[in-house]
């Protein structure tokens, strides 16, 4: 249906619109990551991604 | 006098630990329930049959108010009922996305694995958020920078349609929002986020959207034999 199409096209764009702002304030004001820092987020994502490879397994 | 300040400074710690334990506990609470109350909105609207624009409507209609209706009334016990009804909005819109999975052969395991699985990732997260408590204030940005581009790749995706685009997409969302599970769990313990009702609604929109990327992501990738 092209209508859903565009509707969910607009409710995209305000979300972006919304979010924008945001996005750019946390950018320019969120505190920087040490290496130690980045590394305590990648390991549980790399895990995460592993599980989600062993649930496709599963199916 | 320095042994009346380090008494008070210790007293002002253990009352600023016990409102963090206090938030903490309350957000999961009304998490807990919010969940249950979105699983009865889907299986009212799986018994009702409710065609696909439903999934539509729902979203933009909770997001609308989450968005703009909730943060008005976060401060006041009007507030729960606002997060029930966006969150009963959203579960009632999983309902006909639910019964599309549940209608195709192994549906009901595509669906079981992604709410175990969704499950297991917010559990786990949490727990990894709560033991080590790390501050993971730095992934703020970065977290909603990547959301944004998300959400253009997926505004071109409506036009270009392509399917392996929408995979990648689910796959990005889903470690997008367990960044956010930690950004925003490790805010709740540093005394960030003092105010449960937009915690509950920033942890349940997470789940919601593991969830959502998780069945489509099985759904097209598992039983390929």
């Amino acid at each position: 249906m092209d209508w859903m199409k565009i509707v969910t096209a607009l409710a995209l764009v305000m979300f972006i619109v919304y979010l924008f702002p945001r996005a750019r304030y946390m950018l320019k004001n969120s505190p920087k990551g040490s290496s130690s820092d980045w590394m305590s987020f990648i390991v549980p994502i790399v895990v995460i991604v592993l599980f989600i490879m062993l649930l496709v397994q599963l199916v | 006098m320095d042994q009346n300040f380090s008494t008070i400074a210790r007293k002002t710690h253990a009352g600023s630990a016990i409102e963090i334990n206090k938030v903490l506990r309350n957000t999961y609470m009304l998490l807990a329930l919010t969940l249950l109350f979105s699983g009865l909105t889907a299986a009212i609207s799986m018994a009702m049959n409710m065609p696909p624009m439903t999934y539509l409507i729902s979203v933009i209609g909770g997001m609308v108010i989450a968005m703009f209706v909730l943060p008005r009334f976060a401060n006041s016990t009007a507030g729960i009922g606002i997060v029930f009804l966006v969150t009963g909005l959203l579960g009632f819109g999983l309902g006909p996305i639910l019964t599309m999975y549940a209608s195709l052969p192994n549906g009901s395991n595509v669906i079981m694995l992604s709410l175990g699985g969704t499950g297991v990732i917010f559990m786990g997260l949490s727990a990894y958020a709560l033991a080590t408590r790390k501050d993971f204030s730095f992934l703020g940005g970065f977290l909603m920078v990547g959301f944004l581009l998300v959400l253009l790749a997926s505004l071109a995706n409506i036009f270009l349609a392509i399917p392996a685009m929408s995979l990648m997409i689910s796959a990005v969302v889903i470690m997008l929002m367990s960044g956010f599970i930690l950004h925003d769990t490790s805010r709740i313990i540093h005394g960030g986020e003092t105010n449960y009702i937009l915690a509950t609604i920033g942890l349940y929109m997470t789940i919601f959207n593991i969830f959502i990327s998780l069945l489509q992501i099985l759904g097209v990738l598992g039983g390929d034999d």
